[in-house]
């Protein structure tokens, strides 16, 4: 999906303790002030981040938060990727279901994450990690 | 960083002051629980103004703060969750069925006072 986009340089976050979550979403809250986002906007990114940084430390314990701007032809965004080399998800259709949860969490992360974004793409199976890429798309709730 | 917890007649108001990373709202939780116990309060505030973002894990946090005190005989009130927080947490999510929550302070006050006045009244 990102073929025809630019990224601009990436900020990497650690995430490997409970205090990373806390920065991995003030860091993503701050790009997306800097490319413009507001108001909502800017809670509903943070909140996502949030979720994805907390799975890392649940599922995988460590992980980074990747964060970049994004430019397609007409917009701008904030693109978050939030990668670990955990166990990885062995059916991810059941992990995207409102209330499912291997045990440790409230069940809402990934669709939820999902919800409060525009894109959101999955890659992960058993023994090779997880990646979630996630894209907010400036002025598209404006 | 940890959270202030004041008493007020015979009510405890707790209001967050910074974003709170999982171990602080842990940490919150315990303290709450004893100054619940060492001060035999009827009711809780706890003020989340000042925070952005109310995630899945400060969610359980305050849900299990309110089921807690109610185990001890104590009311709990959340006040001041912003708008786009309660909107990020429905697009999220997550509820806080069964918490009661109010406006600001003075409202969460006024809560707790028109509860305790309801269960003397065995109602």
């Amino acid at each position: 999906m990102d073929a025809d986009r630019a990224f601009e340089a990436e900020r990497v976050v650690r995430v490997a303790n409970d205090a990373d979550v806390v920065a991995a979403r003030e860091a993503a809250r701050a790009l997306a002030v800097e490319v413009g986002f507001r108001g909502t906007d800017l809670v509903l990114i943070a909140t996502a981040i949030s979720e994805l940084a907390r799975n890392i430390l649940v599922y995988a314990r460590t992980g980074e938060v990747r964060l970049s701007v994004v430019t397609s032809a007409h917009r701008r965004g904030v693109r978050v990727v939030a990668a670990d080399e955990g166990p990885g998800i062995a059916d991810i259709e059941l992990a995207m279901q409102d209330g499912y949860t291997s045990g440790r969490g409230l069940g809402v992360g990934l669709p939820g994450a999902r919800r409060l974004m525009d894109d959101f793409e999955i890659d992960s199976g058993p023994g090779r990690g997880t990646r979630v890429t996630v894209v907010k798309w400036l002025g598209r709730n404006a | 960083m940890s959270v202030p917890i004041l008493k007020d007649g015979g009510f405890l108001l707790a209001a967050v002051q910074a974003a709170l990373s999982d171990a602080a709202w842990l940490g919150f939780r315990e303290d709450l629980a004893e100054t619940l116990g060492r001060t035999r309060a009827r009711g809780v505030v706890i003020d989340v103004s000042v925070l952005d973002v109310l995630d899945s894990f400060a969610t359980r946090m305050l849900r299990a703060i309110a089921q807690i005190s109610r185990l001890r005989g104590a009311e709990t009130v959340i006040v001041g969750i912003q708008p786009e927080v309660a909107f990020a947490m429905v697009q999220l999510g997550l509820s806080l069925n069964g918490i009661q929550t109010a406006l600001d302070l003075e409202e969460g006050l006024a809560v707790l006072r028109r509860r305790l006045l309801e269960r003397a009244d065995g109602r």
